[in-house]
């Protein structure tokens, strides 16, 4: 008796209801507590009602058969695919290119140029990205500028003021990035820089241009560039947006730049200066590379504000895809499907955006992932 | 003393760092000295004279939206018109402000929900509008939506007593204010309601301090404001009315009018920098560790309350300092509405009165220093609340 039992034996608990099966999930993230399954119910309820009217009246009912207007007259209740169908050519390569079709095998050409650059530069595990970069960066421009401008190779001529639709938004956001970057580069050193007056000229050029709202630059582009200059150098509108973007977009690019120029440990500053390297060979041997690296997400970010920037160019009057389609719906055939308009430019510009963001936050993710291991 | 000498001045840094000084700065100063000689020389051939004395001229032209300044064709001068753009830029800003906030602490949150229909929801919303250029939003709205699709004055939606939206705008209930002693009493009425209201409530978080029990600080204090407010309504001669806009012939009359080009610019502005401090407030929120999540749940916190308390007091931290600098943007990009004339800063400053006068110069000098001013005064707002805010590591 002396050992008499402490404690009663209890009969060992049954293991936990295993977790993470399907049924699980789908028990804990719709109906985990009373209001989760309110608001499960009510979430239904609002797919149920939006859905299938938007889903009808986009596809399900949507005419895109023929070539004019009646077929849509006669179906009210679905959209009207067969507009964006004849006007397609119209609103992603403009103007000139759809009244002469048979020279639009150029652009397409450099878009799928296009497609292929970034496609290369974006899949890990391709070679020469190198080499492929540094002709994103210098040749693709002239190439891209010789084949759909057309005189230099003695084609007919699309002079850059007849350029429009979505190869417009391209070309500017293309201009924009590349001519900014190096520009930024410069910037974001000289904003780090020891010298008080380098210091102060770029602190003052990047506020100057980060302060002021895109479309009074336009503006100032369109009304005082020309005032800037001697009269006889005369640029047309598209040039115009083209240099006031860039400068715009050079003081974006230097903040980020800078960014990335601040997470360099001091000690690889120290280092290169140990070495004796002298400032450049500092700079763009050992900072530059690594904090580029680093800036990738955000220089993508910045490009893909750039890239919907560009839409504002319709408000100088320049013909890119959202002013053509604004157009188009007003012309006489096509009157009164302004939604139609909107919904195409919005999606298309939707697709490239989106898949830039996804870019970013992968690149992200993955430096993330280097930095931790 | 050898090595000195050994050492040539061109490479001496000091040297060296003067020299390029001074050459960035020569040629900054002969950039800036060609475009003001190229800009004297232009004007004079094109016979532009550029000062200010245009400000004082009377404005030929009418402004259509102008609630606070009020405008007479044939007497405003150039300067009222700035002073009037100023003010519908601010009216669109706060307003969108407001709506913007509201609408990204909604979606932020239902974005972290543990519903998993509610966060797909948020983030389709999210992803939807971010990536769409605002300027498309706008004329999407505008053009396509509200203009089209909302009915004419007379039959105009009633959304409440006096609430009324049609296609040429949102018509509200305006505040009049009667003359006398009324009003005066009204103003005293709310200052001393509010003063109340911060002292219940300070009382209540001492109350709490002492005894751990919470008395209701925050009821008591409106039941104050909303009695001293009644009682004064009560006592005095209607000291505030309230003008009910009324359907006339073809069109609404009396109340307070925002035309449509407002509303559709303060929606598109809404929903587009809704998106983005949506994603903000995630992020902020996701920044405060799990384990302040964990411990209120095991203190048997429930989520609203938790939130409440504990995470969004830690998340504003960080939440604040981006969202501010969207506030900015949301105040740059209220310029988008010269798309769809509105009369703010850009469409009616540098846009009608710019080619009115012709005075290119003057006016884009004077809308760029509006808004690198703003944009300079948001971030010292911005270094001085970060230098507040800075956690303090224990």
């Amino acid at each position: 008796m002396a050992d008499a039992v402490l404690f009663d034996k209890i009969e060992s608990r049954p293991p936990p209801r295993s977790e993470g099966g399907p049924l699980d999930w789908i028990r804990e993230r719709f109906f985990g507590s009373v209001t989760n399954t309110l608001i499960t119910i009510v979430c239904i309820y609002l797919l149920y009602v939006l859905v299938p009217p938007i889903a009808n009246w986009l596809l399900f009912s949507a005419s895109i058969s023929g070539t004019d207007r009646s077929i849509c007259d006669a179906n009210p209740d679905g959209a009207c695919w067969t507009f964006i169908k004849v006007r397609f050519d119209q609103l992603i390569f403009g103007l000139f290119y759809s009244a002469n079709p048979d020279q639009l095998w150029r652009p397409i050409t450099v878009f799928a140029v296009l497609a292929v650059m970034i496609a290369w530069l974006v899949t890990p595990a391709t070679p020469n990205k190198r080499e492929v970069g540094a002709f994103a960066l210098l040749g693709f421009p002239v190439f891209a500028y010789a084949l759909i401008e057309g005189s230099l190779l003695g084609l007919p001529s699309a002079p850059t003021n007849e350029w429009g639709g979505f190869m417009l938004n391209i070309s500017l956001a293309y201009v924009g990035i590349v001519a900014s970057l190096p520009l930024g580069i410069l910037l974001a050193l000289g904003r780090r820089s020891e010298l008080p007056v380098i210091r102060s000229l770029s602190v003052a050029y990047i506020e100057f241009w980060r302060g002021a709202p895109l479309i009074t630059v336009l503006f100032m582009s369109s009304v005082m560039l020309p005032l800037f200059f001697p009269a006889e150098v005369d640029f047309n509108k598209v040039v115009r947006a083209m240099i006031a973007i860039t400068l715009f977009e050079a003081a974006y690019a230097a903040e980020v730049v800078r960014g990335g120029l601040q997470a360099i440990p001091k000690g690889q500053f120290e280092a290169a200066d140990a070495l004796g390297l002298s400032y450049w060979k500092k700079m763009g041997l050992i900072i530059l590379p690594q904090s580029l690296r680093i800036s990738i997400p955000g220089i993508v970010n910045t490009f893909i504000s750039l890239f919907k920037d560009t839409s504002l160019v319709a408000i100088i009057g320049l013909l890119d895809i959202l002013k053509t389609a604004q157009n188009a719906s007003r012309s006489i055939e096509w009157k009164g499907f302004d939604i139609e308009a909107m919904i195409f430019a919005a999606f298309v510009f939707w697709v490239c955006t989106y898949g830039m963001s996804r870019y970013s936050q992968h690149v992200e993710r993955s430096l993330d992932r280097s930095k931790r291991s | 003393m050898s090595s000195k000498t050994s050492i040539p001045f061109y490479r001496n840094p000091a040297v060296r760092g003067l020299a390029a000084q001074l050459t960035a700065l020569i040629l900054v100063v002969w950039a800036l000295y060609t475009i003001f000689q190229n800009t004297v020389t232009n004007l004079r051939e094109r016979g532009i004279q550029t000062g200010f004395d245009f400000l004082d001229q009377v404005a030929p032209f009418a402004v259509g939206f102008s609630p606070f300044i009020e405008f007479k064709l044939g007497e405003s001068t150039y300067w009222t018109v700035f002073l009037i753009g100023l003010q519908n830029t601010i009216i669109v800003s706060v307003l969108g402000i407001i709506g913007a906030t509201a609408v990204g602490f909604l979606v932020g949150v239902m974005r972290l929900s543990p519903n998993y229909l509610l966060s797909r929801f948020a983030l389709i919303y999210i992803e939807i509008f971010r990536n769409i250029p605002l300027l498309l939003q706008i004329m999407f709205w505008y053009f396509a939506v509200f203009l089209p699709l909302f009915p004419s004055p007379r039959q105009s939606f009633g959304l409440a007593d006096g609430v009324f939206l049609n296609n040429r705008g949102l018509y509200l209930p305006k505040p009049i204010m009667g003359d006398g002693i009324g009003i005066w009493a009204l103003g005293l009425a709310i200052v001393i309601g509010i003063i109340a209201y911060v002292m219940f409530v300070r009382w209540a978080k001492k109350k709490q301090y002492d005894t751990g029990q919470r008395p209701p600080g925050r009821v008591y204090g409106l039941l104050t404001l909303a009695g001293l407010v009644a009682f004064v309504f009560l006592v005095f001669d209607s000291p505030l009315t309230f003008q009910i806009p009324e359907l006339g012939r073809f069109n609404l009359t009396g109340g307070a009018h925002f035309p449509l080009p407002l509303f559709a610019l303060w929606f598109a502005l809404t929903t587009y920098t809704g998106a983005f401090i949506a994603e903000e407030v995630r992020g902020g929120i996701k920044s405060v560790s799990h384990g302040q999540t964990e411990a209120s749940e095991s203190l048997g916190l429930p989520r609203p309350k938790m939130l409440q308390l504990v995470i969004i007091p830690q998340a504003l931290r960080v939440i604040i300092p981006p969202t501010i600098n969207q506030y900015l943007n949301l105040t740059k990009n209220s310029s988008l509405a010269t798309a769809i004339a509105y009369e703010e800063l850009v469409a009616l400053w540098a846009g009608t009165a710019l080619n009115q006068t012709g005075q290119a110069l003057v006016i884009m000098a004077i809308t760029f220093a509006v808004y690198i001013g703003l944009s300079l005064t948001t971030s010292i707002i911005l270094n001085w609340y970060n230098k507040r805010v800075q956690m303090v590591e224990r």
